[in-house]
């Protein structure tokens, strides 16, 4: 059997579904060309909720690209986006103007970017910057925003004592919980996770993601995590979606993809790495 | 061989495989290695399989392929729940995922140890996530911890630090504690000491006369003797290039 006639057996395995919930998340032919270079190739996503779906693939495959049209920063030249947001399912979220995306994606999307430049005001302090997110919501209360600032700080494991200082006066992995804690302040329907631990020493590595890993198991909340690192993607993802030169080679459940993959490529990944 | 026929013809059906087939392509090999092939049989509930063969027959290769760790190539594997039924052969991933949560359950000897979780919570998971409390979830990890003995000063540590036996009682207390509806057991009695090894016969039969259906590997079949109902042999496959590629 070829690899093509291979993989097409994989893909073939998706549908009929028998019993679960609708998806969250469902992106369908997504395309997106930066002049000669075609970034994404018609690519659909779905993402059901309480899962963690894990995007592998080197640079240049297209995950953050994807990544970033998730989180509406980005749009494609092709394709529809829809969330699973109340009285909105039908909605092809790239059809909204600038502002309706930004309140979206302050409301009901939550980032943590490989950069903590991205996601951060270095100059305000941590909890202003898991407040600001609040503010964006519409809460006004200054009691209410420093206790939920909080909170969220709290549940992110950064030490409270320390929620006054700015993030430009704290460690790399201090200013993943701080970007962590503004992503989760309003409970986000998705949580998207853009290489969240790279860079970091591998001892405060294993602590973002352990981090993440309770909040996911305590709070079923719904992420996408994107990553060149398969180490990261097997101890976070229920489910792994493979890409190549802006296409999707392989998706599967994490193990079958760590221990049966069936496309040549994916198989070079994990061999590579093991 | 034990058969039980009258009983478990009467039980209701959990799983109907036909024709199940599997091989691996290496394409850095340009080679393929066949695993099992033409696997059919039944399993009903409250019965408890013994899966016979060789080093190299495939039996671990099976288990796996049921649970979807490896994707079959061929055949069904018809899952009855209780909304319908599924083939759990070209199931959706989420499908999969979902049944492993609720109805599904693969013991196995290894231990996947996450770093900076202790031992009585990582039991206590499964509960956790079915929707029981977290203190309940806690007594009831506790409880299990100390049926297969690992000792009440590790039960708030990390297992990743554990010995390989303790990694294994407690990778064995998580996956049985929650009553699943499938079972299936890669030998998971290899290397444990006679006290665990006499607690997870005892669940096992415990569960199997609460209608779990099991299948399973064991090195030791001695040790669950008493709970087998029958045995399915597999055959080692040789392959068309002649080469003895086998996976186990």
């Amino acid at each position: 059997m070829t690899p093509a006639s291979s993989m097409n057996a994989a893909l073939e395995r998706q549908p009929p579904r028998l019993m679960l919930a609708d998806p969250i998340l469902t992106m369908t032919g997504i395309e997106k060309s930066f002049g000669d270079v075609r970034a994404l190739r018609g690519v659909d996503v779905t993402v059901y909720p309480g899962e963690v779906l894990g995007i592998v693939g080197e640079s240049g495959s297209g995950k953050s690209t994807l990544l970033r049209m998730m989180n509406l920063e980005d749009m494609p030249d092709r394709g529809e986006y829809h969330l699973a947001l109340p009285g909105q399912e039908d909605l092809n979220l790239f059809t909204l103007d600038r502002f309706s995306r930004r309140m979206l994606r302050a409301r009901h999307i939550g980032i943590v970017y490989q950069n903590p430049h991205l996601g951060l005001r270095m100059n305000n302090t941590s909890s202003g910057n898991v407040a600001e997110r609040l503010l964006m919501a519409g809460e006004r209360s200054f009691a209410v925003l420093r206790a939920r600032a909080k909170e969220s700080l709290d549940a992110s494991e950064f030490p409270i004592s320390r929620m006054d200082a700015r993030p430009s006066e704290l460690s790399g992995g201090m200013q993943q919980r701080v970007q962590l804690a503004k992503a989760i302040a309003l409970e986000p329907a998705l949580l998207l996770l853009d290489e969240p631990t790279t860079g970091l020493d591998v001892s405060v590595q294993a602590l973002v993601l352990d981090t993440l890993k309770r909040l996911q198991r305590e709070r079923r909340i719904t992420m996408v995590i994107v990553s060149h690192d398969l180490g990261v993607i097997r101890t976070m993802a229920d489910r792994v979606m493979v890409m190549r030169n802006g296409d999707v080679v392989e998706q599967g459940l994490a193990d079958q993809i760590f221990q049966d993959p069936q496309h040549e490529y994916t198989q070079q990944l994990v061999h590579a790495k093991l | 061989m034990n058969m039980h026929t009258p009983l478990m013809s009467a039980s209701p059906l959990v799983l109907s495989v036909e024709g199940l087939a599997k091989h691996f392509e290496m394409h850095h090999l340009n080679r393929t290695l066949f695993a099992f092939e033409n696997v059919g049989f039944e399993l009903r509930e409250g019965e408890f399989i013994l899966l016979k063969g060789e080093n190299g027959a495939g039996k671990s290769t099976l288990l796996r392929t049921l649970y979807r760790s490896y994707l079959p190539r061929a055949g069904h594997a018809f899952y009855h729940t209780r909304e319908g039924i599924i083939d759990l052969a070209l199931a959706a991933d989420v499908d999969i995922a979902l049944l492993r949560r609720r109805e599904i359950g693969f013991v196995t000897q290894f231990l996947q140890a996450r770093p900076r979780v202790a031992a009585e919570e990582l039991v206590a998971e499964p509960l956790r996530l079915a929707g029981t409390s977290y203190a309940q979830a806690i007594e009831e990890a506790r409880r299990w911890l100390a049926a297969f003995g690992v000792k009440p000063e590790l039960w708030a540590a990390y297992p990743s630090t554990f010995s390989g036996g303790e990694q294994q009682k407690v990778n064995l207390a998580r996956a049985l504690i929650l009553p699943q509806r499938l079972l299936f057991l890669d030998e998971p009695t290899a290397s444990l000491d006679r006290n665990a090894r006499h607690a997870l016969v005892s669940r096992l039969a415990e569960l199997k006369a609460a209608g779990v259906a099991m299948i399973g590997v064991f090195h030791h079949p001695d040790d669950v003797a008493d709970l087998i109902d029958r045995e399915i042999s597999l055959e080692v496959k040789t392959i068309a290039d002649g080469e003895n590629n086998v996976a186990e």
